[in-house]
């Protein structure tokens, strides 16, 4: 008859064994559309900084899966940015944008 | 009439003067075409973000602007032909554009206040 002590300490030689399951966070931050919680209407092409947090260290614009922007205005991103890169404000492509 | 508004860059190796003179032109050029000026914004000297006929900065400006359907398309053929001008856009503003649009100007008016 082994007790809980004992059987820590031979623990070295095989494999390690909880009781009651560890308290693990599994549950990850629900991703919100950000300009639906902050009411911004208008997606502005001239704020390059602002269309940073949208692309990626290339210069590609983030997938919706990623930012959590609501498919009305991940259209609206798309047009700002590419209206961005036309006028140079960003880059087509880029290194270490970050 | 609806609301546009074009973004213009002009070569950096002009003079302010001359950039002050090539605004005027087409500010003036709008008016006389019926288009009412709503606001103007010259950003000055910037870096452009990839090389743009060999040249890494360019005089931005700003033009609010309403203005009969026509003029738009005759505006971007004086761009076409004027070589001082390197890239331009024009959007039309719908109802929440003009409000950014007037939210911006106030934020900036403080700002310089």
């Amino acid at each position: 008859m082994a007790g809980i002590d004992e059987q820590s300490k031979i623990k070295n030689e095989g494999e390690i064994r909880y009781l009651s399951p560890l308290d693990i966070n599994t549950s990850k931050a629900k991703k919100y559309c950000m300009f639906r919680r902050s009411g911004i209407k208008y997606v502005d092409y001239k704020d390059p900084d602002f269309l940073n947090r949208f692309i990626n260290e290339q210069g590609k614009i983030l997938p919706r899966r990623l930012t959590g922007t609501s498919l009305k205005y991940q259209r609206k991103v798309a047009t700002a940015v590419k209206r961005a890169r036309h006028l140079a404000l960003l880059p087509y492509v880029g290194d270490l944008l970050k | 009439m609806k609301n546009y508004e074009t973004v213009f860059i002009l070569n950096p190796a002009l003079s302010e003067e001359q950039v002050e003179k090539a605004v005027d032109k087409y500010e003036k050029y709008l008016k006389s075409n019926g288009a009412k000026i709503v606001s103007k914004e010259i950003w000055g000297l910037k870096k452009l973000a990839y090389t743009i006929q060999n040249k890494n900065s360019g005089f931005y400006n700003l033009i609010e602007y309403t203005a009969p359907a026509d003029v738009v398309s005759s505006l971007e053929v004086e761009f076409k032909r004027d070589e001082t001008i390197m890239r331009y856009l024009t959007v039309t503003l719908e109802k929440d554009a003009i409000e950014w649009a007037e939210k911006r100007r106030n934020r900036n008016t403080k700002k310089a206040s």
